[in-house]
């Protein structure tokens, strides 16, 4: 009961206490801004961003061309925009997608005694290989493609979650509003979604955004590695990676995409960072 | 303690066997024929035949994972169809170049992290402390491949103090080696000095409110002796895990950087075997990396319990 009278609050209050805190807050407006302007790009920028002008082709940046121009005569602040919008959804794809794998999982795992053992040991076993090793063989086996991509990455990320939510279970559990709930004869399934998953949105939340910051990398990396995403998609992987090419006569076409992926990270991270201090005072201290 | 022990080899032997499963489950995600895969669109289908003969395609999946797992515990970990021999021999002409860049990175990284991760929890909230700590994450937003990209157009392009890439070509001596190396591990080792100094500052910072630490500056022990001697002798063991675990990762920093700088490595072997879709050496080496890992944890694990005898599993 108490944590459905809390939950009417929470929202104002976690807003509220976000502005309390400058560095979280300017990583909530940097993150927002940057999702704005790649939506709102055909707005912004008078440019196409596959619109060939071989004749103005890498142009130093100047007013004309804020970011320059790339070896096609593209205009890169454009391009930067344009490729905001597939690196960032796929970020978050892969945060949805690992979430659901995640939630799943730690619930199971915290909640029903006999399972913690079979499902703890493959999270275990999960862990052990790193994340781009891991998602260059996952997307090497389906093959490569945006949707493989945030498949590939999901199934790396789950296991972080699913043991941030397998913890926080494994206390919600005994609590004795849970005990409560079984005792009134409340189904297990309606106990589970509605007692404890509403109580580790908290953890939920903030290892969440570690993971959407971590996802952007990742799928930077993959891209540049040329196994990820395809090259003819716009993304800041591809674009660096394009860029590379160039790397003596125009070295700013790889320096701004690499400047946005950093700058969609350091904010993401300063938000969760923000979101620990103030949701999960406990955590706050294992960095 | 030899419970403890035993308790805990046995679960480290669960979690290996899950490793060898996964390793096989992932290979088998792979939509229709690998065979056919592999060889490309030309490919006769005599080939792709012989090719899945070769591969023991054509036996039941139990049987393909029993021959699977059989040929692992004798130390058999396949045939690279590409390079056309055994994965362990493929892994190990390209082993030095990462050992050495592995062992590079993780010298940079403790090198700067240690210092500035213990002097940040000492002046906790001081302006040193704040910059040490907003460093760190940005050193962390950074994409490997991108610094190092920077890195090579700024010191090798521009300077011209290293080679761009490469690793020295065939009869280089030791010394050339190295060289090619110096900006691959600054680039890994900047990277990953972030994460340790997040938790060497936050292990420091839970021993120095401790009582021994009061106890020994009432002593009138000298600020030098008390900070080195007593808090940081008792915030290592955390310290020391993760320089451990951030060791077994750095193969997934050294799979982008020696592709970024050519180095022949084990990193850029993987890449290769990727995009050839030689799924016997993905493999391999996804089991030889994910066990080293394993293994580290364990070995760390079983350290803890000699250490601190306060401490079971």
């Amino acid at each position: 009961m108490a944590a459905i009278a809390q939950t009417g609050f929470r929202e104002p209050n976690l807003l509220m206490k976000m502005m309390s805190r400058p560095t979280a807050m300017a990583g909530l407006v940097v993150i927002v801004a940057m999702i704005a302007l790649s939506l709102l790009a055909p707005l912004i920028s008078p440019y196409d961003p596959a619109q060939l002008a071989v004749r103005n082709r890498l142009l130093p940046p100047s007013w004309q061309h804020l970011f320059g121009t790339d070896d096609l005569g593209r205009d890169i602040f454009t391009r930067v925009l344009y490729s905001g919008r597939t690196s960032i959804a796929v970020g978050f794809a892969v945060v949805i997608f690992a979430s659901i794998i995640g939630v799943f999982l730690g619930l199971i795992a915290g909640f029903f005694r006999k399972a913690d053992a079979p499902v703890s040991r493959l999270i275990d076993a999960m862990m052990a290989f790193p994340d781009i090793l891991l998602a260059i063989a996952l997307v090497a086996a389906l093959g490569a493609s945006a949707t493989n991509v945030v498949i590939a990455l999901g199934v790396v990320y789950a296991p972080r979650l699913a043991r941030v939510v397998r913890a926080s279970t494994l206390v919600i559990r005994e609590l004795p509003y849970v005990e409560a709930a079984r005792a009134l004869g409340v189904p297990t399934p309606v106990t589970l979604v509605r007692h404890v998953l509403r109580n580790v949105t908290s953890p939920l939340l903030v290892q969440a955004t570690f993971i959407f910051a971590n996802a952007i990398l990742a799928e930077a990396g993959l891209s540049f590695l040329g196994v990820g995403i395809s090259p003819d998609i716009p993304t800041w992987g591809t674009m660096i990676s394009v860029g590379r090419q160039y790397m003596e006569q125009a070295p700013w076409i790889m320096w701004f995409p690499g400047g946005a992926i950093i700058l969609a990270v350091l904010s993401l991270q300063l938000v969760g960072d923000g979101l620990r201090d103030f949701l999960d005072p406990r955590l706050a201290k294992d960095v | 303690m030899v419970r403890s022990a035993l308790n805990r080899i046995f679960g480290m032997l669960v979690v290996m066997a899950l490793v060898v499963t996964i390793v096989f489950v992932i290979v088998r995600l792979t939509p229709g024929d690998p065979a056919a895969v592999m060889l490309g669109p030309d490919a006769t289908a005599a080939d792709i035949e012989s090719l899945r003969e070769r591969l023991g395609l054509n036996a039941s999946i139990p049987q393909q994972f029993l021959t699977y797992v059989g040929g692992i515990l004798r130390g058999d970990f396949g045939q690279s169809i590409f390079l056309n021999m055994p994965v362990t021999e493929a892994l190990m002409q390209r082993a030095e170049p990462t050992f050495f860049l592995t062992l590079f990175s993780l010298l940079i990284a403790t090198l700067i992290a240690l210092p500035v991760g213990v002097l940040s929890a000492y002046w906790r909230g001081s302006a040193f402390d704040q910059a040490a700590t907003t460093l760190a994450m940005f050193a962390a937003s950074v994409p490997s491949f991108w610094l190092g990209l920077v890195f090579m157009q700024f010191f090798a392009v521009r300077l011209g103090w290293f080679d761009a890439s490469g690793y020295g070509g065939p009869g280089a001596s030791f010394g050339e080696r190295m060289h090619h190396l110096v900006l691959p591990a600054l680039t890994l080792g900047l990277i990953s000095s972030a994460l340790i100094t997040r938790f060497t500052r936050a292990s420091m910072l839970d021993v120095l409110n401790d009582d021994y630490v009061r106890t020994a500056r009432s002593k009138g022990m000298s600020e030098w002796r008390v900070v080195t001697r007593h808090a940081l002798k008792n915030a290592l063991i955390p310290i020391l895990t993760v320089i451990g675990l951030t060791a077994a990762l750095l193969i997934s920093g050294a799979i982008v950087t020696e592709t970024v700088f050519g180095l022949p490595g084990v990193g850029s072997l993987i890449v290769s075997a990727v995009l050839r879709r030689d799924y016997p050496l993905i493999q391999g080496a996804l089991l030889v990396v994910a066990g080293l890992y394993v293994l580290v944890n364990f070995i760390i694990d079983m350290l803890y319990l000699i250490i601190d005898p306060r401490v079971r599993y």
